[in-house]
């Protein structure tokens, strides 16, 4: 083709050509980021409620203890394959991976439009799954995000948990293929000079979270297709009447699920190393050291899957593999966090909004990980297993842990992204309300843990009435945050105020900062060249 | 150039396209159908979904090939496709450990003292007693010479192909196909001939006929892997019509390598069953008294 021939098969498309059939990075990230808020606000609201019943001992708004359950598998579910995994994986993946490897676009523009819209087709076949039957008489699957048979099958015979599994196979094909896509984007498309350990560190969050979500995934498809066919073609996988185990389906989702939790959290990591370097003016710290501390992260996140299940009944030589695989995390995650504070120390700290959500995030993320050294003996989870210890737990590192990364990559990368900037002042407001709401929300649920509250329960003693009734008044704190939150976008939105090209100053060295805001539809006609 | 909207670099902007819209909301029709099915409804809403989805692929997959055919497809752009082939064989073979390892979770430990129902049905052995097993010396290694020999024909075709020699590259595929569709053959037939049973919901049938862990693991992993030959088998029907219809070039054919390199993900996958599933999940039994 011509040059002018080309110029105008990509030229810039409108309508509903530009937003249902895109094959351009920047609108299919945007796209994802806007799914992520609807998500997130459809599995915060479901959070609410279950704050609203638990706030003081008895029943309040539940009929019975499954409407509670569904709440809890809805809040699972949504949060982590549609609000954490589109936003930080999707989103900003695809918005800032190939500016700032210098690409036009992704390797497989197509490819990555179809991961996108598989993900409303999954959501929507989860959604239905609260309005059928699942377990006899009552709507919807109230099987927790894990989905342990027998509760998954003999205990939900109705259809409710079979779209269950259909959404999370849709959603696992979207994370497949568009795992697919980044890894080849960003071994293949670099540009010239950038060599991988030149790669802004977000990108080989990406590049990490890819591998992971490719090799995990795949495995969940065949756990949930056992339970599929268990449930409705006579299979006898997890049936220990006729020989199965109810066990393998934990192994089977953990080998999963584990690297999942790494797979929502790596991304957030890349974000807080680039806002952390910019806003401190500095390189980051020991950044090869931080490349491969997340390598490494990745690696021995497959082979720690069994901490999960120390209760099941597994051998005590076993228990002792995976308490020592398991406490080895500790060391990579120990180096990110320490470099962090190592890349602030003797900077010039600009304590701008996403900043203080990178700082609250390795607050958070410190107490979530020493909690989790904690639990990583099988002896002391053999008591705090399924208490709200866990709770506390996995909420301060992938919950609240990655959305604070989630809020400073937004913070940070708005401005480039929309091409107008946010009110300072209601960034900080959104902030120390969050930030106070969410420890108001989770650190009491470490004292109802070790007192022995079990999690996934509609009710309790009137003993746990105390913290839990802080927890409550947390969440309301963080629901008012998110509030001021899109009062804040609302503003920016509506006041236009310009951002330039590069709103951060010299701290901001990746190449998204060297393109307009917003950025040219294809970012790079030509190639830029890294020094 | 001075054109401001000209692209220096060979990368491939590709259009705006329906199919992945058209692809979602078939796929999530197709989800709707199979789950009313499954709880009794007629499958019309789930084939109407599926066609939509192979719709969607044979004119997705059309459309590369004519951009290939207008020269979209550069040097880095064919070394994109290599990657993209082998991550998605790579997740591949992710889904197949699943199944070896509900296989190998029963095998190996077909008595432990904990799982005690368990030991009830497998009678603490592998193959678990009541079970009469597929002699591997009989059909399954005729289908596994099936497969190795179908690993040839097809590197045949493929150095045909390189050598610019059109009809040993059709040639080369017939027989592969051939070879893929007599596995798939065989395979049935075995199925039909096994002496246990696949699901243990099976009406008007005792207790000790019904199927357990043995035809789970067994009809699972050798089904996926048999849904896979299929696959395969069309990719390389597919190869075939495009070199009648003059498609691949000596210097650039990647649709045939992807096909070629499935093919071999399959033959693999079938070795790694064969060895674990009816050789090793054999081991022990007398089949000298014939069936």
């Amino acid at each position: 083709m011509t040059a002018v021939a080309v110029a105008e098969a990509h030229d810039h498309p409108h309508g509903i050509r530009r937003w249902f059939l895109s094959t351009n990075h920047k609108d299919i990230g945007t796209l994802y980021l806007i799914f992520a808020i609807v998500g997130g606000l459809v599995g915060g609201l479901l959070s609410i409620g279950m704050r609203l019943e638990l706030q003081e001992p008895g029943m309040q708004y539940f009929a019975d203890g499954h409407g509670f359950n569904v709440f809890v598998t809805g809040h699972g579910l949504i949060m982590v394959f549609f609000m954490i995994m589109p936003s930080l994986f999707g989103g900003f993946g695809n918005w800032m991976v190939p500016l700032m490897i210098g690409a036009p676009d992704m390797a497989f523009p197509r490819l990555n439009n179809v991961s996108f819209w598989l993900l409303p087709a999954a959501l929507s076949l989860l959604v239905i799954s609260l309005f059928v039957e699942g377990p006899p008489g009552g709507l919807g699957a109230g099987i927790g995000w894990t989905a342990y048979p027998p509760n998954s099958t003999t205990g939900h015979p109705g259809p409710a948990v079979d779209f269950a599994i259909l959404s999370l196979h849709l959603a696992g094909a979207s994370s497949i293929l568009s795992s697919i896509n980044f890894i080849t984007t960003i071994f293949n498309m670099r540009a010239p000079g950038m060599t991988l350990h030149k790669m802004p560190l977000f990108v080989w969050s990406i590049l990490l979270t890819a591998f992971l979500l490719l090799l995990s995934l795949p495995v969940l498809a065949g756990a949930i297709t056992m339970l599929l066919t268990d449930r409705n073609f006579g299979t006898s996988f997890f049936v220990p009447g006729a020989g199965g185990d109810p066990i393998l389906f934990q192994h089977l989702f953990w080998f999963f699920g584990h690297p999942e939790v790494y797979i929502i959290i790596l991304p957030g990591f890349g974000i807080v190393s680039q806002v952390i370097s910019t806003f401190s003016r500095k390189p980051v710290f020991g950044y090869l050291g931080m490349a491969y501390a997340m390598v490494a992260i990745g690696v021995v996140g497959f082979i720690v899957w069994a901490h999960h299940m120390y209760t099941v009944g597994l051998d005590v030589d076993t228990q002792a593999y995976f308490v020592a695989a398991t406490m080895i995390i500790a060391v990579p995650t120990g180096v990110k966090i320490f470099s962090w504070i190592a890349t602030m120390w003797g900077g010039s700290i600009e304590f701008k909004t996403p900043m203080l959500f990178a700082i609250g995030f390795i607050f958070l993320f410190t107490v979530g990980g020493v909690t989790g050294v904690v639990l990583s003996n099988a002896g002391v989870d053999r008591s705090l297993h399924d208490t709200y210890y866990v709770v506390a737990h996995f909420h301060y590192t992938m919950s609240i842990g990655a959305l604070f990364t989630l809020f400073a990559g937004w913070y940070y990368w708005f401005p480039k992204i929309t091409g107008y900037m946010y009110s300072e002042f209601i960034g900080k407001v959104h902030f120390w309300l969050s930030f106070i709401g969410v420890n108001m929300t989770f650190f009491p649920q470490h004292f109802s843990g070790l007192a022995g509250m079990p999690r996934r329960y509609v009710d309790y003693p009137d003993a746990f009435a105390g913290w839990n009734l802080v927890s409550s008044l947390g969440s309301y704190l963080t629901a008012i945050g998110t509030v001021i939150f899109f009062v804040g976008m609302a503003l920016a939105f509506a006041r236009k105020q310009k951002a330039g090209d590069n709103p951060w100053g010299a701290g901001a060295t990746t190449l998204e900062w060297s393109l307009s805001s917003p950025p040219p539809f294809h970012s790079y006609e030509t190639l830029p060249r890294i020094k | 150039m001075a054109d401001s909207h000209a692209k220096n670099h060979d990368y491939h902007l590709v259009n705006p396209s329906p199919w992945p819209f058209v692809g979602a909301v078939a796929a999530f029709i197709m989800a709707v159908g199979a789950v009313r099915w499954m709880h009794g409804a007629n499958p019309i809403v789930a084939i109407i979904g599926l066609v939509g989805v192979l719709y969607t692929m044979f004119m997705w997959w059309r459309d590369v090939i004519r951009e290939g055919d207008e020269g979209d497809h550069t040097p880095v752009v064919q070394l994109h496709l290599r990657y993209g082939m082998l991550l998605f064989i790579a997740s591949e073979v992710m889904f197949f450990v699943a199944w070896f390892w509900a296989f190998f979770d029963v095998s190996l430990f077909p008595d432990d003292p904990l799982q005690a129902s368990r030991t009830a049905v497998t009678g603490g052995q592998w193959p678990p007693v009541h079970i009469q097993v597929f002699d591997p010396w009989h059909l399954p290694l005729l289908n596994t010479l099936i497969l190795l020999t179908s690993g040839t024909t097809v590197t045949w075709a493929h150095h045909a192909l390189l050598k610019n020699d059109r009809q040993g590259l059709k040639w080369g595929l017939a027989a592969t196909i051939a070879l893929g569709l007599l596995f798939t053959a065989v395979q049935a037939y075995e199925y039909t001939h096994a002496h246990f049973a696949f699901s243990r919901e099976l009406a008007n049938v005792p207790p000790e006929q019904q199927g357990n862990i043995y035809g789970s693991t067994f009809f699972m992993a050798t089904g996926f892997h048999g849904f896979h030959v299929i696959v395969g088998t069309i990719f390389l029907i597919v190869c075939l019509f495009r070199a009648m219809a003059g498609h691949f070039k000596p210097e650039g054919h990647f649709g045939f390598e992807a096909a070629a390199w499935y093919w071999h993900f399959v033959d693999v996958v079938w070795l790694f069953l064969f060895a674990c599933i009816y050789v090793w999940g054999s081991a022990g039994v007398d089949f000298s008294a014939g069936h």
